[in-house]
């Protein structure tokens, strides 16, 4: 791994080749045959009662961003990750319950963040498929296109695409709210144990963008899940992962599951969503092995989505670790 | 006119009992202040076994497998402060039942007397009663939250 010195040095000579429409692209140009994923961790976000202390949220971020970008200041450092001008969506995972949702504290701080770079409030979409996800994960439903909207795709005047998007495999109605709202998505998964897929985290929380998940379910989601990652109107405006790994389920997911919840405590970043997958899959695993648990390969679901999103025909990633440049923090 | 006076009640009757049968057959949930403590904060939504994805996705497909044929849920809150969520899954046997409630199960599980079977944790008690599957999860971890999850549980279990 990179010294600090190396690293940033590394970035701003990265920054000089970002391109014009998103000045992302930078953590791969870090080093071009490694995919960069920063797992950023506080041991004292949570409580030994397993209350979440929001003030630390903010931190946490700030630390990952920056150790992405090589920018110690988060609004430089958001400056490169979000371009100006442009609709910037944040698909939350509501799906789970507030203990296991996308936590409003740190989907706020991003708001922040994102508002102190230049992004005005409306041009902010807080957005999950179902309005009830939502509040029940503790948002406010919010349509005022003068401030940060917060909105589901059941709810009137958005819905699905009547004309189905398609590749290989699938065949999808998208929501509006990423067809016609968002110009730029950033992905803002959980990471959890999946009943079907395996493990669920940033490839997977797009089947929040569409009208029948259920349909996609299938041989542990696989090709599924890649093939609706290629989908152009998704991939050309899926550039960003924050995943919040801050609590998470180990056995019994996606749904919650107290007994088998644990916190990780950690923020995961990156570019790549198939090399965020991989590292998210490895830490569930861990803590599986670590509660005497079997592997997901043996209770028969295998992450096998994440071999076909990395081959030539999705190419969305890597799931090589030779080729993910881990950055622990 | 008595002709037309005669059908009508009958078509009143029917009504009455249809729908009285069904609400006193198929609503387990305790109304607010019936189980001390407790209050109902949510309308009862019911999924029939075709839709439950969109309660559950990703979840759903093993109460498919066990036959599962409704859900019904609503939303509780404890002394105005633990948040919890009451499932009550209606399956085509106890068989169906008893699959769901064994999986998943860990060794900190405490067998419960509830219905034909119950286990409890610290945020969550599951228990089968004939066909039926209730659980209740807690969604934060209080001192007194177990035995509050066992008193709902009990008030569930006596409606079913």
């Amino acid at each position: 791994m990179k010294n600090r010195r190396d690293f940033l040095k590394t970035a701003a000579a990265g920054a000089v080749l970002l391109g014009s429409q998103s000045k992302l692209g930078l953590a791969a140009m870090l080093d071009p045959r490694k995919s960069k994923v920063v797992v950023a961790r506080d041991a004292a976000l949570h409580s030994a009662e397993g209350k979440l202390d929001e003030k630390r949220v903010a931190d946490l971020l700030d630390r990952a961003i920056a150790a992405y970008t090589g920018r110690d200041k988060p609004v430089e450092a958001w400056k490169r990750i979000v371009p100006v001008g442009k609709v910037i969506g944040l698909k939350v995972n509501g799906m789970g319950g507030k203990p296991i949702a996308t936590h409003l504290a740190l989907t706020l701080a991003i708001c922040e963040r994102l508002r102190q770079a230049g992004v005005k409030l409306g041009e902010i979409v807080v957005w999950e498929c179902r309005r009830g996800d939502l509040e029940r994960a503790g948002y406010t439903i919010s349509t005022d296109s003068n401030r940060i909207r917060v909105i589901g795709t059941d709810m009137e005047g958005f819905g699905h695409e009547e004309q189905p998007a398609a590749f290989g495999s699938v065949r999808v109605n998208l929501s509006k709210i990423l067809t016609r709202e968002c110009d730029f998505v950033i992905n803002l998964p959980v990471l959890k144990d999946h009943d079907r897929a395996g493990v669920t985290f940033s490839l997977k929380n797009f089947y929040g963008a569409i009208q029948r998940p259920d349909q996609l379910h299938a041989n542990a989601c696989d090709p599924a899940i890649a093939d609706l990652n290629c989908i152009p109107a998704l991939r050309d405006k899926f550039r960003f992962t924050i995943g919040d790994a801050m609590a998470s389920i180990y056995e019994g997911g996606p749904v919650f599951r107290p007994e088998h919840l644990w916190y990780p405590n950690a923020l995961i970043v990156g570019q790549d969503p198939v090399a965020i997958d991989y590292t998210g899959w490895k830490i569930v695993e861990r803590k599986r092995a670590e509660m005497g648990l079997p592997t997901l390969e043996s209770t028969g679901r295998p992450t096998t989505f994440l071999i076909t999103a990395a081959d030539a025909n999705h190419n969305l990633g890597t799931n090589d670790p030779d080729r993910i440049q881990l950055m622990e923090i | 006119m008595k002709s037309m006076l005669a059908v009508a009640a009958i078509i009143l009757v029917v009504i009455t009992a249809t729908t009285g049968c069904k609400k006193a057959k198929f609503d387990p949930f305790p109304a607010s202040g019936a189980i001390a403590g407790w209050e109902k904060t949510s309308e009862t939504r019911v999924f029939a076994a075709k839709d439950l994805w969109q309660y559950i996705d990703g979840d759903a497909e093993q109460y498919l497998s066990a036959g599962v044929v409704s859900t019904s849920t609503s939303d509780y809150k404890y002394q105005g402060v633990l948040e919890a969520t009451v499932d009550v899954y209606t399956m085509k046997d106890a068989a169906g039942a008893s699959k769901i409630l064994e999986k998943g199960q860990t060794k900190e599980a405490q067998t419960v007397q509830l219905g034909d079977a119950g286990l409890a944790y610290a945020q969550s008690v599951t228990f089968r009663k004939g066909p039926t599957l209730v659980r209740i999860t807690a969604y934060e971890s209080a001192p007194n939250s177990q035995q509050a999850l066992l008193a709902l549980a009990h008030g569930v279990e006596a409606k079913l």
